[in-house]
């Protein structure tokens, strides 16, 4: 504790926290195309599409080959392992199509929750073995950011406190081996939005928890000019009978941030695009950039417009893009929703106990 | 952990938020005016002056009785117990002076060893470590801050102290002073009192920057992870830490950039932008380095959204001592000596004190080093 032993390089520092600032610049956010073959299956049966591997590759492809200037609102993509490997249709690597849009790639290397015993159902996240290869060999193949998804929930008894102390803890042994490969690490430590709590309650449980995922990152001597953290927005349980205003889902979720995450980091992904615009118009003091980490929330129109056609390929891509860019300014603060607003956008993305 | 039990009403938050704020105004700062009886004794024989009451009840008024100048540079004055209760020459009491002008009356709350041993600290050592300490006072901490809240005072100051050594600061001394001061700052809360948080860690030794820094860093990290289990409220709080700098018996020599920078980078990696206001202790810098360093450090080039400014004893005070001597006649220009200090201090927390004795501001921003490298 009392003699510090350098764990990156000035060099190494200066690259993990180039490359966070990048993903983060003003008016961009991550595009998560990083489900599961599981769950890509859940999507594309929602538009009967069968779950092939080239229907997985095909998806992809429509949204990485879209006009460059998606990068104008898309600082980073993050991938799910299979997509690292194919290539677009002209026969390119997949990383290379994004990076050469000059966007940032990522990989999700987490291998999912694991039981806590002696709780009452809460987890863990499991993918430290061996996690340092397979980063370098990431690094390798082309990416430069990383996501790592913990879990919490919200109920009479949970999050205990060794669910909080275990989630941050394995947190900042990745974000650690991550660093060290050049990776720079996503930091998610996601309380779902499932149960009828307030959001009152739900802001007191985003207090604590990131807490102590600071601590643990303090702990464990990470660098966090060169990590981002990716939280749930402060909302009230889903079943909750009092309904919030954007404006109070902002304030709450801006006031646990400020209470919580230190000034060096760079940035972090929210969702939803009005309730995102409203925490970037929310009249408190924000040092950190806070934009969008979207996963459905940029890929559920462009889904119900392509619907497996070839012929709706352009459309679906005019879609993504539109949600992009809306997205974009809402991370800005900048985005005014018309009247009207398309069926797959509004309708709740929202899946009971949602698992990766 | 679960369950939120709220400690505070909104009208609770929102008076202790507008205490905090109002003493780190733009251009704000503290006058640390709470040394013990002990600590007195040491200025006053440097200049050759008796410690008695009376004494130190007349040092204290030169002070107080400086005039509006110090009103816009002056946010907050921390007393030491006894002068919460003395009066000036025509009976005016000391809080009653301060409050009248809109400052707000602080309280140095620890209690001290017994003055028989002569042990004038409030400290008490960590058996097993390596000369380490916590603070002691929490014993009937509530009911004093209820009545101190009555006589006056609307924030109060605790210090712990961390040392730099081979062996230390041990886990167990950060862990337990950062425990004490939660349990301080959530108690001063309940009574309505802005808990200031000094987590002092003492110049002394032959370290370099980087080490300093490191330590800080830690330091703060365990303080802010105590007062987040403590549920206090960060808005209603500020914080006294101590810049970055290198050991009194450090070879190296570092400008007041590189301490800026350092200091800076330390803060924004542990102190959450909730936190009011950051007012630095001098701790034994010279009045002019710690205008310096102060304000190197408001004009860092990296964000920094809390208020950065002073809470100084001996940087206000030095010149005013010493001009005094303890003569009557010499109270007018020890009072101006005071005055210009506080200005000086209070352009420096805006970044906007030029020294006369080193290079404008100009010059010294192309210091800075990049702080990546921190």
């Amino acid at each position: 504790m009392t003699h510090q032993f350098p764990s990156l390089s000035p060099e190494q520092k200066e690259e993990l926290a180039t490359i966070a600032q990048r993903i983060v610049a003003p008016g961009k956010g991550i595009l998560a195309a990083d489900e599961s073959v599981g769950t890509m299956g859940k999507r594309l049966q929602n538009i009967n599409v069968e779950n092939t591997e080239e229907n997985r590759r095909c998806f992809r492809d429509l949204l990485f080959s879209v006009n460059p200037t998606i990068a104008e609102s898309v600082g980073g993509v993050i991938f799910f392992h299979e997509t690292l490997y194919q290539k677009s249709d002209k026969g390119i690597l997949f990383p290379q199509v994004v990076k050469e849009k000059g966007i940032v790639v990522g990989i999700k290397v987490d291998k999912g929750t694991a039981a806590l015993n002696g709780t009452d159902g809460e987890t863990t996240t499991q993918g430290l073995d061996g996690l340092s290869e397979r980063c370098s060999q990431y690094k390798k193949d082309g990416c430069d950011f990383a996501k790592w998804r913990c879990v919490l929930k919200i109920s009479d008894s949970c999050p205990s406190a060794l669910a909080i102390a275990e989630n941050a803890n394995v947190l900042a042994r990745y974000a650690s081996i991550c660093q060290q490969n050049g990776l720079v690490p996503i930091v998610e430590p996601e309380i779902l939005p499932d149960g009828d709590h307030d959001l009152q309650r739900c802001q007191y449980v985003t207090e604590k928890v990131l807490a102590a995922v600071y601590k643990a990152l303090s702990d464990h001597h990470v660098y966090l000019e060169g990590t981002l953290l990716k939280p749930n927005m402060v909302t009230a349980g889903h079943s909750c009978p009092k309904k919030f205003t954007p404006q109070e889902v902002a304030m709450a979720t801006v006031t646990a941030l400020r209470r919580t995450v230190p000034v060096s980091v760079p940035g972090e992904g929210g969702e939803a695009s009005l309730n995102l615009n409203a925490i970037n118009q929310t009249p408190l003091a924000r040092p950190w950039r806070l934009t969008f980490s979207y996963g459905r929330a940029l890929q559920a129109s462009a889904l119900a417009v392509w619907q497996g056609q070839a012929g709706n390929r352009e459309a679906a891509q005019e879609a993504f893009c539109s949600r992009a860019k809306i997205n974009g300014l809402a991370s800005k603060g900048d985005y005014k929703p018309t009247g009207e607003a398309d069926q797959a956008a509004t309708q709740s993305l929202y899946t009971a106990s949602y698992v990766y | 952990m679960t369950h939120q039990y709220p400690a505070l009403t909104p009208e609770q938050k929102k008076e202790l938020q507008d205490i905090a704020e109002r003493i780190v105004a733009p251009g704000k700062g503290i006058l640390a005016a709470d040394e013990s009886v002990g600590s007195m004794a040491k200025r006053l024989n440097q200049i050759g002056v008796e410690n008695t009451e009376e004494n130190r009840r007349l040092y204290r008024q030169l002070l107080f009785s400086a005039d509006e100048r110090i009103d816009s540079c002056i946010g907050g004055v921390i007393f030491f117990h006894e002068t919460m209760y003395q009066n000036a020459d025509d009976g005016t009491p000391f809080v009653k002076m301060i409050r009248d002008r809109g400052i707000v009356v602080g309280i140095k709350r620890y209690l001290s060893i017994s003055t028989f041993l002569q042990v004038d600290k409030g400290v008490v050592p960590l058996a097993g470590t390596d000369g380490e300490t916590t603070t002691q006072g929490l014993d009937g901490l509530s009911e004093r801050c209820a009545q101190y809240k009555k006589d006056g005072a609307d924030f109060a100051k605790w210090r712990c102290v961390l040392k730099i050594s081979e062996n230390t600061p041990s886990q167990l001394a950060i862990m337990e002073n950062a425990n004490v001061l939660a349990r301080y700052a959530s108690i001063c809360q309940q009574n309505g009192i802005v808990p200031i948080v000094e987590p002092e860690i003492l110049p002394d030794g032959d370290h370099d920057l980087k080490r300093c820094q490191y330590i800080t860093e830690k330091v703060l990290a365990a303080v802010y992870k105590a007062l987040s289990d403590h549920h206090v409220y960060l808005e209603g709080t500020l914080l006294k830490p101590n810049m970055v700098t290198p050991g009194h018996a450090c070879p190296t020599k570092y400008g007041s950039e590189e301490i800026a920078m350092a200091t800076v980078t330390a803060l924004r990696r542990t102190v959450p932008p909730a936190v009011t206001g950051v007012t630095f202790l001098s701790g034994g810098q010279s009045e002019e380095e710690a205008s310096v360093n102060l304000n190197a450090i408001n004009t860092c080039p990296l964000g920094k959204p809390w208020a950065l400014t002073f809470s100084y004893g001996r940087a206000l005070q030095a010149s005013a001592l010493n001009a005094w001597r303890g003569q009557k006649e010499n109270e007018t220009a020890a009072t101006e000596e005071f005055i210009k200090r506080a200005e000086v201090n209070g352009l420096a927390a805006q970044g906007k004190y030029v020294s006369s004795g080193d290079s404008s501001g100009a010059a010294g921003k192309s210091l800075y080093v990049a702080n990546h490298a921190y």
